[in-house]
């Protein structure tokens, strides 16, 4: 009877638990939205920014929200996916490959800013691009590798063994078993991967405050790379905490929103496209 | 005829020999990739910490560390009140997050409905892609005021919101890790156990937790990685004042908030810029020990 009761308490605990975090992430969408989703117009989404009165916009910083980003995807994908079909298909167990996996791992929990300061003292002053799009991109680019290796070899590794001998029966070489069947087969997987690379690269700000700079160029919108380029998430905690803007609370809770629903729509339709790719190609929904 | 035949087998020897001169190099191409990281790494490690030992041509070792001083401007650099509040933070948000997202991970593993599960899977992806500096806005919008309100004598900031805030961001790394080792238990322990006469939370907490702890552990040293690299929401609501404090309602500052803080306004290659690289090197070296001690686990684990 005791060992009864002690159940369904320890069950109703862990339902709370459930509920609770589930609750968190409801109740702060909520107070981020019921804030920021009433400054969003027109004008604040594509309008100019202003230093000293009221009334500005955010149109620049997301120009450069997205300009970094596609930059960035540029680099981390190429070597991301490729150092990931390395460790699956090819990797023998020797020191390299452990030096190889140490160095993801690392890679993968050094903090926001480290990777911030390491791009100002390569990029900005080393290379000498100044605060710029590309020295932002380029370390971003950095921050998402890992994640992207590691869930590229996962996919790989999770692809039926036997797809991969019956290529290679019809005389196919490695490469193009991995470009013909293993590649495709895995890509809503690595697509999940790159989905996180994504959010990541739209959320973060320690790496590219001191590598992009927290100013914008006099130009809109400025594809020269070497421009400054604050981003969205930079503009916001700038506004919150340095800037001199009267309506800093204003213009934070509308890049909130902004940011927010960023988030939302690139997981839905991530996740759209992902179960639609493995419908396709694994025939399970 | 045998002319055509002979063309063919001309045509194939070519694609064949095109074909394995793709895959060879293929194969470098792939291995070059994956040698980046290392180089990365190695410059990262050697760049920062390059620029932060230099910080120990002006300030003893001992000095920097132990000495709760920091005046830029009078050539003081004690970093104690910074590593302190990066210590303190931690291991508060590891005890409230650590402990709710193992909970939510038990039951999204072992008594949630399918519905339900997928419900948390994409809660958790949502709280993945939150920014931090949104995290830091309601933290500067909704729990500082709050906290101002329940206790008046406060400014509201310090350790209470940054751990408050804290504990929410570490929860999708506790919990997707944990729910993942949760669910990779062996089947076979969960059966013998209900064949025992245990009951379900029995099972569930004197076997199946048991034999996933060394995911668990992993999955809040990760956190912990995670919580005391966290720069930008903490920046927002601890306060940013140098200052040891024994109490969780006034403002203080961390290692990476310090850095933040204060990197802009000084020169490369200054001591006080020195200063602010030395914490990070700090702030690497422990994530790399870190990750160490997950490998020694899973070594562990796996022997």
């Amino acid at each position: 009877m005791f060992v009864k009761i002690k159940d369904a308490i320890v069950t109703i605990i862990l339902k709370l638990a459930a509920m609770l975090v589930v609750g968190i992430l409801i109740w702060f969408l909520y107070m981020v939205l019921i804030q920021g989703l009433p400054v969003l117009s027109k004008d604040f989404l594509f309008g100019l920014p202003k230093e000293m009165e009221e009334g500005g916009g955010v149109g620049p910083e997301l120009f450069n929200t997205f300009y970094i980003l596609i930059l960035s995807l540029l680099f981390t994908i190429p070597v991301g996916v490729g150092a990931g079909i390395y460790l699956a298909e090819y990797a023998k167990d020797n020191i390299i490959t452990r030096l190889i996996r140490l160095s993801i791992e690392t890679l993968a929990s050094v903090p926001s800013i480290v990777f911030g300061l390491f791009g100002m003292v390569i990029f900005v002053i080393k290379f000498k691009f100044g605060f710029s799009i590309l020295g932002g991109a380029l370390t971003l680019s950095i921050v998402n590798i890992p994640v992207v290796v590691s869930v590229t070899e996962t996919a790989l590794r999770e692809v039926p063994q036997t797809y991969k001998e019956a290529s290679l029966a019809l005389g196919t070489t490695k490469w193009q078993t991995i470009m013909s069947i293993m590649l495709p087969t895995a890509f809503h997987k690595i697509l999940n991967g790159i989905k996180l690379a994504i959010g990541r690269a739209i959320g973060e700000s320690a790496v590219l405050i001191f590598t992009a700079g927290t100013s914008i160029s006099r130009n809109y919108p400025e594809f020269n790379p070497l421009s400054s380029g604050e981003t969205l998430s930079v503009h916001l905690w700038y506004v919150k905490s340095i800037g001199l803007i009267p309506d800093a609370e204003r213009i934070a809770a509308g890049s909130s929103a902004v940011l927010i629903l960023i988030v939302l729509i690139i997981n839905v339709v991530m996740n759209y496209y992902e179960k639609k790719l493995r419908f396709k190609f694994l025939g399970v929904k | 005829m045998e002319q055509s035949v002979g063309y063919v087998v001309k045509r194939n020897e070519k694609t064949r020999l095109v074909n394995s001169i793709v895959d060879n190099s293929m194969r470098y191409l792939l291995l070059l990739c994956a040698l980046l990281t290392v180089v990365i790494v190695v410059s990262i490690i050697v760049y920062v910490s390059k620029n932060g030992i230099n910080v120990f041509k002006e300030i003893t070792v001992d000095g920097f560390f132990t000495s709760d001083y920091w005046s830029p401007d009078e050539g003081e650099f004690g970093i104690l009140a910074f590593w302190r509040g990066t210590v303190i933070l931690t291991l508060l948000s590891i005890s409230i997050g650590g402990v709710l997202g193992v909970l939510c991970a038990v039951y999204m593993s072992k008594f949630a409905p399918r519905k339900i599960r997928e419900i948390m899977k994409f809660a958790i992806d949502i709280f993945v892609g939150i920014p931090s500096v949104v995290y830091g806005f309601i933290g500067l919008t909704v729990f500082v005021p709050l906290i101002r309100k329940v206790f008046p004598d406060s400014t509201g900031f310090g350790f209470l919101p940054a751990a408050l805030i804290l504990s929410i961001m570490i929860l999708p790394t506790v919990i997707s890790i944990s729910e993942a080792s949760i669910s990779s238990v062996d089947k076979s322990y969960e059966e013998a156990s209900y064949a025992l006469g245990a009951t379900k939370v029995q099972t569930v907490f004197s076997v199946i937790v048991p034999s996933a702890l060394p995911g668990i552990i992993t999955a809040i040293i990760l956190a912990m990685a995670r919580a005391l690299g966290e720069t930008m929401a903490v920046q927002m609501v601890i306060g940013n004042t140098p200052q040891v404090v024994n109490s969780l309602l006034e403002p203080t500052i961390t290692l990476t908030t310090g850095i933040v803080m204060d990197m802009g306004s000084c020169e490369f290659g200054s001591t006080w810029s020195n200063a602010l690289f030395m914490m990070a090197t700090v702030l690497l070296m422990v994530s790399i020990i870190l990750i160490l001690i997950i490998r020694l686990i899973q070594r562990r684990q796996v022997s």
